[in-house]
């Protein structure tokens, strides 16, 4: 079903084909966890961060190399043909030539489904500006499958950075294909985009709308927390006037449902404070794990031969 | 001023929406493009690239009643006949727009506007941090999502675009 395909956007993806890399991932998290494996031998990923990351970068690195695959990186731009004004699609292709897969970070919007129409290789979408990172996508929903059990019918609150935050963006319409019932909690300012809003509600997605975090944290039972992002922002002062809407504190979480879980993207700032880290609720740092696991099932499945 | 001229070129849609006292004067040869959704006018002739400098003869009717549209717009173009892509912009703006092609005061051609399912080079994408809004070697590509109004969606950053399209032609 994969092979050959590229990783773009969760709109790509039908329900039964995110169920399949989430079975996959599954069987696969005792390599992700050091077991050995050579399922990936002789193959090679190429890695085109034009922006920082860490974790998705180091995991998709971790899960090739957990498969016994090997990878390239695309250098600082300074000393690549980049900073001599090369286009994205030419270096696309010369880097497509050299590797059986690309995983590409770019602060373009559209970047990744650009670099799909020239690559020779399956693109994987590692965020492209505001825009989608479906990827991350996949491991917020294998994180919460095993961490409660199911996605369907749960009640989910999407916490902070709603307008530029891309990994909302593409959690919210995955959620919407489980039937989830979600809350939006945010600044005013920082609201969901309407075009995603009504992408929700067309699909039958039971939607509320909250600045108060202190409304829902009582009643979910999957908080997703997002850091509000200084390097969206086109003006420094409407950043600071939104900077710390939000802080979980150990004190928030009272009242909570026993089996509320906290998810985050990572790196947090301050929206969730480190005492939290230790109460039963926790499960951010998980969450960072089954990035690799993921990714190994989607890498797996493109380049590997098929589920 | 009114002006009462025959119209020979006339369809039998243009006489069941057009009321004889707000007639046009009939063209030899060129194109009427009827039927655009009042208040559109002005935007067709900005798709044609006619402005006040033009030299090109054109009649511009604006919010004629119509019992299809309620108010319509009419432009007729005298020695000009629409190329392909220009009836797709056309479309953008006007869903409903019929354009005939007029020859020697006779309809030749009557095409009914019909926006395809994706429209390339056209649009511009209004996401000013869109990959396709760069240099990189592509055009412009937008999926027509939704055709009476118009919704296109941009194939590489998916940000709708439904209003004020025609600020966004290329």
């Amino acid at each position: 079903m994969f092979k050959k395909r590229h990783v773009l956007s969760m709109r790509e993806f039908s329900r039964e084909e995110i169920d399949s890399v989430l079975d996959l991932a599954s069987t696969l998290e005792p390599y992700a966890r050091g077991k050995k494996s050579d399922m990936l031998a002789g193959k090679i990923l190429a890695l085109l961060f034009f922006e920082p990351s860490t974790r998705t970068r180091m995991s998709f690195e971790t899960a090739m190399k957990r498969l016994g695959g090997g990878v390239i990186n695309l250098g600082p731009a300074e000393g690549s043909s980049i900073s001599k004004g090369e286009s994205l699609a030419d270096t696309v292709r010369v880097i497509g030539g050299y590797a059986d897969a690309l995983v590409i970070r770019h602060p373009k919007e559209g970047s990744a489904r650009l670099a799909s129409e020239f690559s020779p290789v399956p693109v994987l979408n590692a965020g492209d500006g505001a825009g989608h990172h479906p990827t991350q996508t996949l491991l917020d929903l294998y994180t919460i499958k095993k961490e409660q059990g199911r996605i369907d019918d749960l009640e989910i609150a999407l916490v902070g950075d709603l307008k530029y935050g891309r990994t909302v963006h593409s959690l919210a319409y995955a959620l919407s294909l489980y039937g989830a019932d979600v809350t939006l909690v945010s600044p005013p300012t920082l609201r969901m985009p309407e075009s995603i809003r009504s992408d929700l509600f067309s699909k039958g997605t039971k939607v509320r709308e909250v600045c108060d975090l202190s409304q829902v944290v009582n009643n979910v039972d999957v908080l997703y927390m997002t850091r509000i992002q200084r390097e969206r922002f086109p003006d420094p002062q409407e950043y600071n006037k939104v900077a710390r809407s939000y802080r979980l504190t150990p004190q928030f979480l009272a009242g909570a449902r026993k089996n509320l879980i906290i998810m985050h993207p990572l790196p947090r700032v301050d929206e969730i404070s480190p005492e939290v880290d230790g109460t039963p609720y926790a499960r951010y740092f998980q969450q960072s794990f089954y990035g690799v696991t993921v990714r190994m099932a989607l890498l797996k499945m493109l380049i590997g031969g098929g589920a | 001023m009114e002006t009462k001229i025959m119209e020979t070129g006339k369809t039998p849609s243009d006489a069941k929406d057009e009321p004889r006292e707000l007639r046009v004067k009939p063209i030899k040869n060129g194109t009427v493009i009827d039927h655009i959704a009042g208040g559109q006018a002005l935007n067709v002739l900005k798709i044609l690239g006619i402005s006040g400098t033009t030299d090109a003869t054109v009649s511009v009717v604006m919010n004629v009643e119509s019992s299809k549209l309620g108010k319509k717009d009419i432009v007729k173009v005298e020695d000009r006949e629409l190329l392909e892509d220009e009836v797709n912009k056309i479309a953008l703006i006007a869903p409903a727009a019929s354009i005939n092609i007029i020859r020697d005061y006779l309809v030749i051609e009557k095409h009914i506007v019909d926006l395809p399912s994706e429209i390339v080079g056209v649009v511009r994408c209004q996401n000013p941090n869109c990959i396709s809004n760069t240099s990189e070697p592509i055009k412009s590509r937008m999926l027509v999502k939704a055709r009476n109004p118009v919704l296109l969606r941009c194939i590489f950053c998916e940000q709708p675009l439904t209003d004020r399209i025609a600020e966004y032609l290329i």
